[in-house]
């Protein structure tokens, strides 16, 4: 007698059964088709697009909070103390003070600045980066928008942060307000073109633009063991490293934090911004990671793919979260370890090294899936061995070569004696 | 029901603003703004003929269309570095002042 | 379908109208990027998604910052940039635009045959598949041309915006500028002897 009989005895025969993997799987879905059953019939299609709007923007919004206090706190421990540790639970409730300390304070808008450039320029850079984040899949159906195009889609609308931070610069009337955003603008341009080769590759292995079919391209595993991620082919691999120093770059995340850094220029485009405005534009900053490390999350590891068949119980979307937590940890250690990056040095890094290996990247993925027809034992090994050999020697001859011609070599270490 | 007239009427309308710019402002770099607005127009009548035959036949509209914005791109950057280089030359942007490459 | 229509013709043909009539130059700059990004949604919406896309991601996302770069670039001595409008010459011009504006509309009251609805809401949109094929089969002439006119626009851009060096002087160098090399130590030398 299973509890399919159970329940049709009690008289509540309508019902089904659900384990608890099902409920937390499918939970969110249900909730939404329980809420947009509720509305009459012409609601219905404006709530279907309407509810997972506001759940992403919840979702992230309150990632955000956490990702300001996580950051605080992992800074602190790389650079050996505590971070913020007074405000709630061993300080995890700092974001709810810095919210509050951010809504009222004083709203100054310099005399001279263009007052409607000034307003609109914060909510053009946050309306697009929340628009990219639309498109990523975050768990078996749980995805806002799937049009055909979807990454061309993340990437259109990306652009348009540039645009706003021109507009925040020259809306300041302030030479270094615009200088900021002149070098903002120059790096974010130079690092879109490495970022949206690196995702080529993935859109030429797998197929399609849509991120819904990238990640499920990603399914099933190797052997039954090792799941079929892009990051487990060298081009993968390749790839992934390549996407994380652009989109770090991309936005203005450290070490390619130049045209905000404290210490160089203020605040760069930002100056001149205070209270909400400048929380729009740092909330606008923290989507714009979450967005590009969710991207990489969907293109490279597997979206929210389990990573052992034993493991798919756990819900979908967990896995989306936990790997995306891991990038941000990632961009975290990236910024506590590695000094800025000089203007110069950043657009050279850009346009000489990641550009020609994004290229050549696009070729190991030809050249492995022209050598995927190899039967031998061994084969898989070799294969491996062999794009990797193509992609990891001319990235370590090459930065050897542009530094050299630099006047650089390998460092040399002085101690005191 | 939105067919090709529509989409044909507002590309005329952005074909006559940007010819309008083109004829009257006096900025080097407005006249190419202008310039790219005519283009545009001619983009969105490509897009309207080739939605009107229906996109099975009408991809080829839609290439015409992706190798003009190519096209419209590349003439956009080589202007603005002509304007730069003119600017650096004789210190204004404007089209009124009387050029030394005439006569 | 036709209020999208509507609003994103109204949008387009505002900005576009604002672009030419401002009298700062940056918001006229903006309001272009408004109105191209306007013409991207037309696309979207007659169905062609890749074309709107990358019509957005070449004018708002490229062309809009070159534009605005060449702007600052080329200002005179303050931030604001008013432009002129000389009283009796712009008459002339918005006449023959004008003109040339009629004569399309009258052109397009009189064609027929362009009822049909192809690619309307029911109809299939453009499938990014079939134009890679096309590019990478028929027309695949055509896309490397195209490539090979960004690369030389490219280089020529670059090449015309570098600023013109001044010929040297073959005899030496002169008195208060530092040799070669010594730069720093010499100066800060000659200051503690003098």
């Amino acid at each position: 007698m299973n509890m399919e009989g159970i329940l049709a005895l009690t008289g509540w025969g309508g019902l089904r059964w659900v384990g608890p993997v099902e409920l937390f799987e499918r939970g969110p879905v249900w909730l939404r088709d329980w809420a947009v059953g509720w509305l009459p019939e012409g609601a219905k299609v404006w709530a279907e697009g309407l509810i997972p709007a506001v759940a992403v923007l919840a979702v992230f919004g309150l990632l955000f909070g956490l990702a300001t206090v996580a950051e605080r706190k992992l800074l602190g421990r790389i650079q050996n103390r505590p971070g913020p540790n007074r405000v709630g639970p061993y300080g995890w409730l700092q974001f709810a003070a810095d919210g509050v300390k951010m809504l009222t304070k004083e709203d100054v808008v310099p005399r001279s600045a263009d007052r409607v450039l000034h307003f609109l320029a914060p909510i053009v850079m946050l309306a697009p980066v929340a628009l990219s984040l639309a498109v990523i899949p975050y768990g078996r159906d749980l995805v806002a928008a799937d049009p055909r195009c979807g990454l061309l889609f993340f990437f259109a609308v990306g652009s348009a942060a540039e645009v706003a931070a021109f507009m925040a610069g020259w809306s300041s009337r302030n030479k270094y307000s615009l200088l900021g955003a002149m070098r903002a603008i120059a790096q974010m341009i130079s690092y879109e073109l490495p970022l949206v080769l690196s995702a080529l590759t993935v859109v030429m292995m797998a197929g399609s633009l849509s991120l819904v079919e990238i990640v499920e391209a990603q399914s099933g595993y190797w052997w039954g063991v090792i799941p079929r991620w892009h990051v487990m082919t060298p081009w993968g691999l390749a790839g992934l490293l390549l996407f994380m120093a652009a989109a770090a770059a991309a936005s203005n995340r450290a070490p390619f934090d130049l045209p905000e850094g404290e210490s160089e220029i203020i605040g760069g485009f930002m100056t001149e911004y205070s209270g909400f405005k400048y929380a729009i534009f740092f909330m606008g900053e923290y989507f714009g990671m979450f967005a590009v490390s969710g991207l990489a999350v969907t293109l490279f590891l597997g979206g929210w793919q389990a990573p052992l068949a034993v493991l798919e119980a756990a819900p979908s979307y967990g896995w989306f979260f936990l790997k995306l937590g891991v990038m941000i940890a990632w961009f975290i250690w990236v910024r506590g370890t590695l000094p800025r990056l000089r203007v110069d040095h950043l657009l050279n890094f850009g346009w000489k090294y990641l550009l020609p290996l994004g290229a050549l990247n696009l070729l190991v993925a030809m050249v492995w899936r022209g050598l995927g027809g190899w039967a031998f034992p061994g084969a898989g090994a070799v294969r491996w061995l062999a794009c990797l050999a193509m992609i990891g020697l001319p990235a370590i001859l090459w930065g050897r070569l542009l530094m050299r011609s630099r006047g650089w070599g390998p460092r040399v270490y002085r101690y005191a004696s | 029901m939105i067919t090709a007239h529509h989409y044909l009427a507002v590309a005329a309308m952005l074909f006559g603003i940007g010819l309008a710019g083109a004829l009257t402002r006096r900025n080097s770099i407005l006249v190419l703004m202008s310039i790219e607005l005519m283009l545009n127009a001619a983009n969105l009548n490509l897009v309207a003929f080739g939605r009107q035959a229906g996109w099975e036949q009408g991809s080829q509209a839609a290439l015409w269309v992706m190798c003009a914005i190519a096209i419209a791109a590349a003439e956009s950057g080589v202007g603005l570095a002509l304007i730069l280089a003119i600017y650096r030359h004789r210190r204004s942007a404007h089209l009124d002042e009387s050029p030394p490459l005439k006569g | 379908m036709a209020t999208g229509f509507i609003i994103l013709a109204a949008v387009t043909l505002g900005a576009a109208l604002a672009s030419v009539m401002l009298r700062r130059l940056v918001h006229c700059a903006l309001c272009w990027t408004l109105s191209m990004a306007g013409v991207a949604g037309l696309y979207i919406l007659a169905g062609a998604e890749f074309l709107g896309l990358a019509q957005l991601i070449v004018y708002v996302g490229a062309v809009a910052i070159l534009i605005v770069f060449a702007i600052l670039l080329t200002q005179r001595r303050e931030l604001l940039s008013i432009e002129r409008l000389t009283a009796g010459s712009w008459v002339t011009g918005v006449a023959v635009a004008g003109l040339v504006a009629g004569c399309l509309w009258i052109g397009l009251a009189y064609t027929r045959g362009l009822g049909g609805a192809g690619g309307a809401s029911g109809g299939p949109a453009l499938e990014t598949r079939e134009l890679g094929e096309l590019l990478m089969g028929r027309y695949v002439v055509a896309f490397e041309v195209a490539g090979l006119v960004l690369t030389v626009a490219l280089i020529g851009a670059v090449i015309l915006a570098l600023p013109f060096e001044q010929p040297r002087e073959a005899s030496g160098r002169r008195a208060d500028r530092p040799a070669a090399g010594e730069g720093w130590d010499a100066r800060r030398q000659g200051g503690q002897g003098a």
